[in-house]
């Protein structure tokens, strides 16, 4: 290193020796604020050490004298989440969801909370919005499958809909013929007459066929008027909604092999609070009742 | 140079004071890596150190009672002049507020600004940077306390010289105490701006205001003490990048403060009786290097420390006039007419020139462009999203369903109630979450109010999967409306 030093003849300053086609390096000193902040910055680091975890060692880490790690930093914020939301969750357990829906201050928190568990629970099968898909109710439309208003979204979200829980919502929508119950013109003749239901013009006899064995076989469920029932959970024929889709090849497939989609029970996954939270949320999308 | 103790000894001693004194910032001395060399500015008198009095007095006045000051806008609004609500996201300066999407006002007042600043310095130099600029102010008005304190330029120098001793240490306190106090204030009073100042004050006192208005406090005081007490003018010559960009403003006819070299020139100690022939009228007593508060030298020319504070100008007109020479040796002047002057011609005033006329224009451009949309501002917005997931929602009658949020922005004082139509869309049907009805939405006084609105329309009625249509909201009491663009989405076919 120290070959060669010589003192700059115009500058006065010594150089470090180093020297390139004639260019020698002038040795200034390093500006004092500069040497202040870097003696700091190790003063600083050995503190850091000693108060953090820093070392690695064959089987653990230094851990340092204040106990700090970024786990338990996010349990302690999560906790203080969890206390800060419990102004709200606590009146919300307490409270049944139709309360909650007509006190402004637990809907609102309730409509955001409900979307955030939407989303986390409910989106793989019935979308991010909310749109469902085909075999997946549209949860935004004024078309409830067992009822619309709060109270008994609650319950479909809190038991399912044939689902292992005893309290589930359970009917069956049979495989007609699969399970040979009708023949093959009687189904397609049904399906002429559910379709004739949406005001499609069909041919009058299929129609008078499909009618009588849609009075035989179907108005149990979907009722004489075939518009359904929330009890049953037996969808209306006669709307523009279709679960699994509204053309005749759609129909004739439901009546064929049945339908029978599983929605599982939330109540023994999620906390009580958060299935009310959902089911305001849900009621709130456009089509509560 | 001339030993200034001979000369003081000189039949000049008894009319103009002479100072031993070295310009530590000189061009040719200062290098980088030297420490600091402190300044001990002389006490000037004159015609510029009275204004600059006034304009110390007038700019700490407004900074510190401006957020005092109270301005009614009606029970529902803050009545305090110049607020700037950080919660509330609104800015109040007396009859105008702005509301966070306006904030377009506040580049238009910078840019005001920058361009007032470009004219100035363009006409007349570095005013702002002599007079009024915070650093300048604050500086002068630690160095008054200093003066008060320990006395006069030699003084200062002596007690700084002196060992330690009990009156040393008590001066030192006392200085100091009265800086930390001025900067107390300071800060104090900048928190003002951004809370109701009477109410803020109360609770700082009981010490029950926000943390974040003591750390404010906290850190204006401490820059201010640092600041004004100890970094002084290397604020301005190492810190500020305006010195740098001056340079493009100022040319050849813009005011600089600057020394009559051909009238000075040469320069010695003056015997009083003496003749004046053969000589310059510079008689070399260091007064304005002693008053510098950059530590220069004017008469080495124009240099990048100069702040124009022409306290060099008092101070050299007083020694003229006791040594019964005109005044002026050191003056505001343009490097033209110090040209001019040398060649024998008369001085002229030269402020219309392409760059002052170019600033002049774009500030009243600015000017009357941001005037009238201040006097054209609505007091009413309406914002309006369309639900893009799902897009539409088909209902069990066939009709077609679209999901918005309204958001409508009343920035008037008193509570409005506003009907909502869709335009374009036939037989359309609201629904809506948070009022009764879309004809009754009520907004409280400068607030946003927010609504979920479902429109409907009859199967069939959308063609080719969207529709342009308008969102209209009608001021009930007034008939004001305001209206917003958006469309409604439907199936594709």
């Amino acid at each position: 290193m120290a070959r060669d030093r010589k003192t700059d003849t115009v500058t006065g300053v010594e150089t470090t020796g180093h020297e390139w086609d004639g260019i020698r390096e002038l040795d200034n000193p390093l500006p004092r604020w500069w040497l202040w902040v870097f003696y700091a910055s190790i003063l600083w680091a050995v503190v850091y050490w000693i108060l953090m975890p820093a070392w690695p060692g064959i089987t653990g880490y230094t851990k340092g004298l204040l106990g700090y790690s970024n786990r338990g930093a996010f349990a302690e914020k999560v906790e203080a989440a969890r206390a800060a939301q419990s102004v709200y969750l606590d009146r919300i357990r307490d409270a049944s969801v139709s309360e909650i829906n007509s006190d402004p201050e637990l809907l609102e928190f309730s409509l955001a909370g409900g979307r955030s568990a939407f989303a986390v629970n409910c989106s793989q099968c019935h979308g991010s919005g909310a749109q469902g898909g085909p075999g997946y109710p549209n949860l935004n439309d004024d078309n409830w499958l067992w009822g619309g208003d709060v109270d008994a979204i609650y319950q479909t979200i809190r038991f399912g809909v044939r689902s292992d829980h005893p309290d589930t919502r359970q009917n069956i929508m049979p495989a007609f013929l699969d399970d040979g119950i009708l023949d093959r013109s009687q189904v397609n003749d049904v399906a002429t007459y559910v379709q004739s239901l949406s005001g499609s013009e069909e041919p009058a006899d299929a129609v008078e066929r499909g009618g009588q064995v849609f009075a035989e076989q179907c108005v149990a469920c979907h009722q004489e008027d075939a518009k359904g029932s929330h009890d049953l959970g037996a969808p209306n024929l006669t709307d523009a909604i279709w679960l699994y889709g509204g053309t005749r090849a759609d129909i004739v497939n439901s009546i064929t092999h049945g339908r029978s989609g599983v929605m599982p029970a939330w109540a023994p996954r999620l906390e009580s609070e958060t299935v009310k939270q959902l089911a305001v949320y849900v009621h709130s999308l456009g089509g509560g009742e | 140079m001339e030993s200034p103790d001979a000369a003081a000894s000189g039949a000049l001693g008894d009319v103009v004071e002479r100072s031993e004194v070295e310009p530590v910032n000189k061009k040719e001395w200062r290098s980088l890596y030297q420490k600091r060399e402190k300044i001990h500015p002389k006490r000037a008198e004159g015609t510029f150190r009275r204004i600059k009095w006034i304009v110390m007095a007038v700019t700490l006045a407004i900074y510190y009672l401006a957020p005092w000051l109270r301005w009614d806008r009606g029970p529902d609004a803050p009545d305090q002049a110049i607020l700037i609500d950080m919660p509330a996201r609104k800015f109040y300066f007396f009859f105008i507020e702005i509301w966070p999407q306006e904030f377009y006002y506040v580049t238009g007042l910078l840019i005001l600004a920058a361009l007032s600043l470009f004219l100035i310095t363009s006409v007349a130099g570095r005013v702002w940077c002599g007079y009024t600029c915070p650093q300048t102010v604050w500086t002068d008005l630690f160095i008054a306390v200093e003066r008060m304190i320990e006395g006069d330029r030699n003084a200062r120098i002596k007690l700084d010289r002196a060992p330690f001793s009990m009156s040393k240490l008590r001066k030192r306190a006392e200085k100091h105490a009265i800086w930390l106090l001025i900067a107390l204030c300071t800060g104090g009073a900048w928190v003002f701006y951004f809370a109701d100042a009477p109410t803020l004050a109360g609770e700082l006192l009981r010490f029950d205001a926000p943390a974040i208005a003591y750390i404010t406090i906290g850190i204006l005081t401490g820059t201010t003490y640092l600041l004004g007490g100890f970094a002084r003018e290397q604020v301005c010559t190492y810190m500020c990048p305006w010195p740098r960009i001056q340079s493009a403003m100022i040319d050849e006819d813009s005011l600089i403060v600057t020394y009559h070299a051909d009238r000075g020139e040469p320069r010695g100690a003056h015997k009083k009786g003496e003749s004046w022939e053969g000589r310059g009228h510079c008689v070399d007593c260091n007064q304005c290097v002693a008053v510098c508060p950059m530590g220069i030298d004017i008469r080495d020319g124009m240099q990048l420390e100069c702040i124009s504070c022409a306290l060099c100008i008092d101070a050299c007109d007083g020694v003229m006039d006791k040594v019964g020479l005109p005044r002026g040796l050191i003056a505001y002047d343009t490097i033209t007419n110090m040209e001019r002057r040398a060649e024998g011609k008369k001085p002229i005033g030269h402020i219309l020139r392409p760059r002052t006329i170019l600033y002049a224009s774009l500030i009243a451009v600015i000017g009357s462009v941001m005037l009238y949309l201040l006097a054209t501002r609505s007091d009413l917005e309406l914002n309006v999203l369309r639900d893009r997931n799902p897009l539409f929602v088909t209902l069990s009658d066939g009709s077609i369903r679209n999901g918005y949020t309204v958001k409508i922005l009343n920035m008037a004082h008193e509570t409005r109630t506003f009907g909502l139509t869709v335009e374009g869309l036939e037989n359309p049907t609201y629904t809506v979450v948070g009022a009764e009805d879309v004809s009754a939405l009520t907004v409280g006084p400068d607030s946003v109010g927010s609504f979920r609105i479902f429109v409907a329309v009859p199967q069939g009625t959308i063609h080719h999967g969207s529709k342009d249509v308008e969102f209209v909201i009608t001021d009930k009491a007034t008939g004001d409306e305001v209206e917003n663009e958006t469309s409604f989405k439907g199936p594709r076919r």
